[in-house]
């Protein structure tokens, strides 16, 4: 039997972290009524003219500076022609010809622990589309212009991945990179990352590459590794049952795990794509390109070395920190107040890691603040609580961010470490238990352990355990 | 004419511009388009392969927007002119 | 005389010396245009009452000192290729016949800045495509010193209202010539600035790197107030140019001593009518006369630039023109099945037949495996135009020669022969190639009373240099008003 290898190369779209839009000052937030975010220009009014948004440019570059890119220092735009309703203009404004960010790549990890680099061959800037809802009832779309002119790159791999998991450690990384960079929040769910795949098959051994398709519409990391094992499938089929593969673009459907091509007579795929003659070229200064790379935020393997040197933490511990922006973030701005680092490591990696996994949520979906974090640890660290009740407290700040001293107080949970108060009650404890304390004395050192239970269960697990374990030795003895 | 456009180009071009053409008027295309295309052949008379091609005739260049929002709620603005709408979007024909 | 006989800047001195008030110059010219619509047909859309409105609250601002400049209270008419918020604005197209903009063009924005009164919209050739104004949607102008003959375009409404005098002033726009040549067949003067100068913000584009808004006036005076009016650096339009100075009215001097002249040997060849040329070398004799050193030069590479134009303007075209699809504004057809019909068939009811070639023939240069031998050639020899006017710079001040071939030719004589149409550009496309300034101005008449026009090119921002020669050449004749006016 025939092996077969898959070829895969990513075209991933990343929208831009900017507050307004590439070509007008229209908000890119989320939401809002359909076309609220909308003027002249993003929705091709005729005698409306583009002007380019410096951040953006910024944000390409620092992309490409952390992809290994090379910047093209005099680079343009460039109209992309094809007509949909969700396009106002009936063109993209793009970069075609003079890309800002060529011939990158980056070093991925798969979970066997191979290393590869993927290459980039391009990044660019463009400008997304609107959104088309459809009328559920009738025979009409509807066409909200609010995301159109919302800031754009393009990433285009090399095709250099060849399986599921590589596309996945590819896209994780690149995710990865840019949350550091703070360019993007890169949420596939929500659209603010999405990946077009373009995959092909040959036979194991041969050079030249088979004919690709393109899907679209993969809006999750399960998604994409679904459709490139289905794709993969069905091309080989085609070619076993001896019929050819179409050039062609296709629609991953991911409930039918099927994918279908969007042939259209009236789709001929011919962009026409010319100088974009309302926009003028950007020209990278040196100094400007100095300026950028000076502003470029500290990146995931110069964190992970500082991590393990300023805070003393385990390798472990930095490793698993540094893989996400955001954990990263609360960890330094959590240990800055509370100055434990290793105590905010375990909260962050032991408690925060089991919630999220009993919730389902993602890192990027925490809402609870470093303050309340750090208010916890202190404390724990102060005595004022103990670690059961830190545990059920800490809850209570994952869920509803609260804040632990008020609630620790008005719940009535702090440790009781009034000797008195204590002594009493272990003295009743061992009045009502006389044969656990006969245990005690016949050598069954081990019977201190149910009194000190007993002692935590009449307190309401509001002592401090060493100072029970310290009175009662005292009292038996 | 050198240049004979096929009816296929004049179905193709149509498909592109978005322009239904009867068939007086594709007959009408294609000599308007092939004479030209003849006309236009004129260039090949001139030598270009040392000379870069010129999109902007001045050398301005970094022309940006700072990164602030300035434009407030745009719907009755953007929708003003609307053939068909409902509520706060446009209406088309279904696309999918 | 009829106030609108007078110049723009005669007029505005009256008004600003209460001789007249602002609203009596706006009722003189509805009277005029009430008078010639019917044979001249310059108007797309008469906003009678709201300008009479605006000169009512212009009188008020001259009183109160908030609009003091030169053009305050004079009445304008406007191309109706630039935005006017709450006024109509068709592009003389079907596809845009309902279109009422929700924003006011940046030039027109500067007018009103200074007060001007706005009692219109002109026709046009459709999307500023023809050189005739015969491909307007609605109707064609006619040249009001000959109403059987065409006024030229595609300004010719704002060309021809001018010369009738149905307003003191007007705005067109020059792509190809659309200022310089429909000025020269109506015996007035029009200017195209240097690109950039005016911004292009609010003009509805037909070749985005070719377009430019200008002047049109009874005289290079009005031109150079006009234009100081309308010229600014735009942050909305990036092609925008910061210049040096905005002051062009300093270059109103009559004095051409000194000044190098240049006739470019190639532009007087075939295909230039025996009248026209006698009239342009005469005028040229006269900037001679008057101390210019007027000399002939090879230009070279004259006859490419219609067929680079063509290529560049109608590949631009076919994308600035792709946003006209009945979803947004504009006309959309009434029955349709599915997208792809409605989109082709309101295109193809909207627009006219030369919009629909020159879209067909853009899109065509564009495809797939023909941009590189006709988009790049064209552009390489753009770069080639350039290069030649850059060494005529070097030795000349400005370059002399006709706008236009001919004289106004006949209604109807024109369309059946695109090529032929093209071919009557031959003088002024290279100069928006070129990103130049130039300007139209009368020299004389041919034998059937048809005007000629004079043409100066400048290198860029030198439009002061034109100024000054075209001004200085004025004093040597008296406006002639046509018989029409």
């Amino acid at each position: 039997m025939k092996q077969f290898e898959t070829v895969i190369g990513l075209e991933v779209h990343v929208e831009l972290a900017t507050k307004t839009k590439i070509f007008c000052s229209c908000s890119t937030e989320f939401g809002g009524k359909p076309n609220s975010h909308t003027c002249p220009v993003c929705t091709g009014m005729p005698g409306s003219l583009p002007v380019l948004n410096k951040k953006v440019v910024e944000y390409a570059v620092a992309v490409g500076l952390a992809t290994n890119c090379k910047i093209t220092q005099n680079c343009k735009f460039d109209r992309k022609n094809y007509f949909y309703p969700d396009n106002p203009q009936n063109y993209q404004i793009s970069q075609l010809y003079l890309p800002i960010c060529r011939d990158g790549g980056i070093e991925i990890e798969t979970e066997d622990g191979t290393k590869k680099t993927i290459g980039i061959h391009e990044i660019h800037m463009e400008e997304d589309a609107g959104k088309l809802i459809h009328d559920e009832w009738g025979e009409n779309s509807l066409v909200d212009f609010n995301r159109s002119g919302v800031p754009l790159i393009e990433i285009v791999s090399e095709p250099d991945m060849r399986s599921a998991d590589e596309v996945i450690a590819y896209l994780e990384k690149l995710r990865l990179i840019i949350q550091y960079l703070g360019a993007s929040d890169c949420k596939l769910q929500e659209g603010s990352m999405r990946a077009d795949v373009n995959l092909s098959v040959r036979e194991v051994g041969t050079e030249e590459f088979g004919t690709r398709t393109e899907m679209k519409n993969l809006n999750s990391f399960k998604a994409i590794r679904r459709a490139i094992e289905g794709e993969r499938e069905r091309q080989i089929d085609l070619i076993e049952a001896g019929e050819k593969v179409i050039q062609e673009t296709r629609r991953w459907d991911d409930a039918k795990e099927y994918s279908y091509a969007m042939r259209s007579k009236e789709d001929a795929q011919d962009y026409r794509y010319f100088p974009e003659p309302d926009l003028v070229p950007v020209v990278i200064s040196d100094e400007w390109f100095s300026e950028i790379k000076d502003r470029q935020p500290e990146l995931r393997t110069e964190k992970l070395e500082r991590y393990k040197k300023e805070f003393q933490i385990p390798d472990y511990d930095a490793n698993i920190i540094t893989s996400n922006k955001r954990l990263a973030d609360i960890f330094e701005e959590t240990t800055a107040i509370c100055k434990n680092p290793k105590k905010v490591s375990n909260w962050l990696m032991v408690e925060t890691m089991r919630l999220l996994k009993e919730h389902e949520m993602e890192i990027e979906q925490i809402t609870f603040s470093p303050e309340n974090l750090a208010k916890l640890i202190q404390l724990t660290d102060n005595k004022a609580i103990n670690s059961s009740v830190a545990k059920e407290v800490f809850e209570k700040i994952f869920s509803d961010d609260i804040d632990p001293e008020a609630y620790v107080e008005e719940n009535g949970l702090k440790t009781v470490s009034d000797d008195g108060a204590l002594r009493s009650v272990i003295e009743k404890v061992i009045a009502d238990n006389p044969q656990s304390v006969e245990d005690y004395h016949s050598g069954k050192k081990k019977a201190i352990g149910f009194l000190v239970g007993q002692t935590m269960k009449a307190m309401k697990g509001k002592a401090d355990p060493a100072m029970v374990n310290q009175i009662l030795a005292e009292l038996l003895n | 004419m050198a240049n004979i456009i096929s009816d296929e180009t004049i179905e193709y071009v149509g498909i592109l511009a978005k322009l239904e053409l009867n068939e007086e008027e594709k007959e009408q295309a294609k000599k308007d388009i092939g004479e030209m295309l003849d006309y236009i052949d004129k260039l090949n008379e001139l030598d270009t392969s040392a000379v870069e091609p010129m999109s902007h005739v001045f050398p301005v260049n970094n022309v940006f927007r700072e990164d602030v929002v300035e434009n407030g709620d745009g719907r009755e603005i953007s929708l003003a002119n609307a053939p068909e709408r409902k509520e706060d979007s446009f209406v088309v024909p279904r696309t999918i | 005389m009829s106030l609108m006989g007078l110049t723009a800047v005669s007029l505005g001195k009256k008004i600003r010396a209460g001789e007249v008030s602002a609203i009596e110059a706006a009722q003189e010219a509805f009277a005029s245009i009430e008078k010639k619509e019917a044979a001249v047909n310059s108007f797309v859309t008469v906003e009678k009452e709201r300008a009479l409105e605006r000169a009512k609250e212009v009188q008020k601002g001259m009183e109160s000192g908030i609009y003091a400049g030169l053009l305050a209270g004079v009445p304008v008419a406007i191309k109706d290729n630039m935005c006017t918020k709450g006024i109509l604005t068709t592009c003389s197209s079907k596809i845009l016949g309902n279109y009422l903009p929700e924003f006011t063009s940046e030039a027109v924005l500067q007018l009103e800045k200074a007060g001007a009164v706005i009692l219109g919209k002109t026709n046009m050739d459709e999307f500023a495509m023809g050189s005739t104004t015969e491909t307007s949607a609605f109707g064609v102008t006619k040249n009001p010193w000959n109403t059987e003959h065409v006024p030229g375009g595609s300004s010719g409404g704002s060309c021809a209202a001018v010369a009738a005098e149905e307003c003191s002033y007007a705005l067109g726009s020059d792509t190809g010539g659309s200022i310089r040549q429909p000025s020269s067949f109506c015996g007035v003067t029009g200017m195209k600035p240097t690109y950039g100068t005016v911004s292009r913000y609010g003009l509805i584009a037909y070749g985005s790197s070719l377009d430019q808004i200008g002047p049109v006036a009874k005289d290079v005076t009005d031109c150079a107030v006009i234009l100081e009016t309308i010229a600014s650096h735009d942050k909305k339009d990036s092609t925008s140019v910061k210049r040096e100075e905005y002051d062009f009215t300093s270059a109103l001097k009559d004095d051409v001593k000194g000044m190098k002249i240049g006739i470019p040997k190639d532009y007087f060849g075939e295909g230039l009518d025996s009248e026209v040329r006698e009239q342009v070398m005469a005028a040229a004799k006269v900037l001679e006369e008057k101390g210019a050193i007027v000399e002939e030069f090879d230009l070279s590479l004259v006859e490419y630039a219609i067929p680079a134009y063509y290529v560049i303007a109608c590949a631009e075209a076919s994308s600035n023109l792709a946003r006209f699809d009945g979803v947004k504004y504009g006309y959309r057809t009434e029955e349709y099945n599915g997208l792809h019909n409605m989109y082709k068939k309101t295109r193809s009811e909207g627009f006219g037949t030369e919009v629909k070639r020159r879209i067909m023939l853009g899109s065509f240069v564009l495809s797939s495996g023909y941009y590189d031998a006709y988009y790049l050639k064209a552009l390489r020899t753009k770069a080639l135009i350039k290069q030649a006017f850059d060494k005529a710079f070097s030795q000349y001040d400005m370059i002399l020669a006709p706008a236009a071939p001919t004289t106004a030719p006949r209604i109807g004589e024109s369309l059946s022969d695109p090529i032929k149409m093209y071919l009557g550009d031959i003088y002024t496309i290279s100069v928006n190639l070129a990103g130049l300034p130039g300007i139209s101005l009368p020299c004389g008449k041919d034998s059937k009373g048809l005007p000629i026009g004079l043409q100066l090119i400048g290198n860029c921002f030198e439009e002061k240099k034109l100024i000054q020669a075209a001004y200085a050449f004025e004093q040597t004749r008296e406006y002639e008003h046509c018989p029409l006016a």
